[in-house]
């Protein structure tokens, strides 16, 4: 719906006026876009950082450190390639225990959900093939039931511990082995997507993991 | 949005909020109305932003109103309205995050509410910058009530709760629909359907010639 | 390529844009009264999500990792100028089409759904085939919402509807039980 522009008599307006009208706004427009960039980009930077910590914090369990890695045709390194932009480049986390030994990895998953593409970060211990928590960062699954895979404490507790591949099982009815989830009642395909999430995320990166802790940490 | 005779200054900031209110009697800026509603919260984020758009738009149009030439008149409201939603992006990001997130893509979406153009177009484009202002705040506060009434419908029913605190008991089942997307229809739908009752009522009391017409029930 | 089907479904029907989203509620609910308007409102904002998504690409590739800053900013200028230009092709070259969309392609630039794919594309970190694919779907989803929505309407105009439901209220309460509809189609593609 717009206003459609009342029609009157073409003015006599000659062009150069019309493009300096133009440039004028578009000056004005861009410096003030640019003022506002620099006021909140700080904040904005701290933000972003601040959630991501918490988050690769909450998976690794509270590990006394953690390094970023990029992941670079198979092999995980600590610095993004040459010229690449590195927010482009897939990142995982490598966390530390007190005494410098690898803790465990922290990776981000995402795979289409119900509704939209579900988004979670899950620790991962790579000695035992154990999770050591998971943590589901963006959903749009239906309130009330598919959102339980953030929202449902039990849920996100059943990923502890468990030995990768995963497999979902129906509420109470495994056979108790330690690979299984009890899925949400009513939001099988949500409890699905985030099992499927972490299982191929683990199969993708876990040669490159492999690697890594057989060459030793640098 | 016919224009007004009266020039006052309350009779510019008001009209917006009831009279011709944007969402609910015009009918404009359905996109945001719909989509973000399903919070208290998330509402009133989108109506403050939208209303802060609105004003400092009217503002920056009606002051340069005098320089612009008519042919690129709409592309220079479009270049000012983008450059405050753009401000008003980075700052909801700064300030509050977690609103930002839910709001998502939305924000940037009012750069296309209808609402904002239209009083540009229809008001702050010919107007001195005091009642263009007023004209604005008028408008926005109507838009940002709207969205609070939805805002509170839709939480109250989709989740029991009312700016994140529970209303009822534990045993309360919420009505999930109504935070879903058909919920957004269907409550827009029964509050215009309930606006025009109300209206035709009124009507109905100053007319009572037109009273004999059997009155028949609301779908 | 199941990614790309992914996204064009999704797009087209689970997350349908005028449905699921409210995106172009603005032709929805003000000019679909015919079934034909309605198919040649969704083919013109088709085609201009189409070019809208190759243009976002570029800016997104060439520009705006420069100066990000400017993304509103740029987008909003380019699917302006876009319009623009469409219209003025079409003119040239197929009169007869310019006199059945004509009065439409100035509408589609303050359409929501345009800016919306822009705005989604670039969030999701599209790449050129994923964002054609999210257009075309995009595209096919606002059609089948208006066609859906311009054959009922067609059948309510003769239907006794109780005077204070007509207009908007009415419109709006056929879209919420087509949302319901569509709401079905969640889960399709992710229970293989």
């Amino acid at each position: 719906m717009t206003t459609p522009a009342a029609w009157t008599p073409p003015p006599a307006v000659p062009p150069r006026r019309l493009i300096v009208t133009l440039a004028g706004a578009g000056a004005v427009a861009g410096a003030l876009i640019l003022v506002a960039f620099r006021a909140t980009l700080p904040a904005i930077t701290a933000h972003r950082a601040a959630a991501l910590d918490e988050a690769v914090r909450e998976v690794l369990r509270d590990p006394a450190r953690y390094d970023t890695l990029f992941l670079v045709n198979d092999t995980l390194v600590s610095s993004p390639p040459q010229g690449a932009d590195p927010a482009r480049v897939e990142q995982i986390y490598v966390g530390f225990g007190s005494d410098s030994a690898i803790a465990g990895f922290a990776i981000p998953a995402a795979r289409p959900g119900f509704a939209d593409v579900v988004r979670l970060i899950f620790g991962y211990d790579a000695a035992n093939g154990t999770l050591l928590a998971m943590k589901v960062l963006e959903n749009k699954e239906t309130p009330g039931l598919g959102d339980k895979i953030e929202k449902d404490s039990a849920f996100v507790a059943e990923f502890t511990g468990a030995l990768a591949p995963l497999v979902g099982v129906k509420s109470r009815q495994g056979k108790g082995t330690p690979n299984e989830i009890d899925m949400i009642t009513g939001a099988t395909i949500s409890s699905r997507t985030v099992i499927r999430a972490i299982n191929e995320a683990i199969a993708r990166v876990r040669p490159a993991i492999e690697r890594y802790v057989a060459e030793g940490v640098p | 949005m016919t224009p007004v005779k009266q020039a006052t200054p309350q009779a510019d900031l008001i009209r917006g909020i009831w009279r011709e209110n944007p969402v609910l009697i015009q009918a404009l800026g359905m996109c945001p109305t719909l989509a973000v509603t399903n919070s208290v919260a998330n509402s009133l984020a989108m109506g403050l932003a939208t209303l802060f758009v609105l004003v400092s738009s009217s503002f920056l149009v009606s002051s340069v109103r005098r320089l612009v030439p008519n042919e690129v008149r709409i592309t220079t409201y479009v270049l000012i309205i983008a450059t405050f939603v753009t401000i008003a992006d980075m700052t909801l990001q700064a300030v509050v995050p977690t609103i930002h997130k839910a709001l998502g893509a939305f924000v940037a979406l009012i750069v296309v509410n209808c609402i904002i153009l239209a009083r540009q177009e229809a008001f702050a484009s010919r107007h001195p910058v005091g009642r263009s202002v007023l004209d604005a705040l008028g408008m926005g506060a109507g838009f940002t009530l709207a969205l609070l009434l939805m805002g509170s419908v839709r939480e109250v029913l989709g989740y029991g709760t009312f700016l994140g605190v529970p209303l009822f008991g534990p045993n309360f089942e919420p009505w999930v629909i109504f935070a879903l997307p058909p919920g957004g229809f269907l409550t827009l739908g029964t509050i215009l359907l309930f606006l025009s009752w109300i209206k035709r009522r009124r009507t109905r009391a100053a007319a009572p010639s037109v009273a004999g017409v059997p009155a028949r029930k609301a779908a | 390529m199941g990614d790309l089907i992914w996204i064009f479904v999704s797009a087209a029907v689970v997350n349908n844009f005028t449905l699921m989203l409210f995106l172009g509620l603005c032709p929805f609910i003000g000019v679909s009264g015919r079934v034909e308007t309605a198919l040649r409102m969704g083919a013109a904002n088709t085609f201009v999500l189409v070019l809208t998504s190759i243009a976002v690409w570029a800016l997104n590739t060439f520009v705006l990792p420069v100066a990000p800053y400017l993304r509103l900013i740029s987008f909003i200028v380019v699917i302006a100028s876009l319009v623009q230009i469409v219209e003025m092709v079409i003119k040239k070259v197929s009169p007869a089409l310019f006199r059945a969309l004509g009065i439409y392609l100035p509408l589609i630039t303050t359409n929501c759904a345009i800016l919306g794919l822009a705005v989604f594309q670039t969030n999701r970190a599209y790449d050129f085939w994923q964002g054609l694919f999210f257009a075309i779907g995009a595209g096919a989803g606002l059609t089948l919402a208006l066609v859906l929505m311009a054959s009922i309407r067609e059948s309510t105009e003769l239907v006794d509807v109780p005077d204070i439901a007509r207009g908007t209220a009415l419109v709006l309460l056929i879209a919420g039980s087509l949302s319901l509809a569509f709401m079905g189609f969640a889960g399709l593609l992710s229970t293989a």
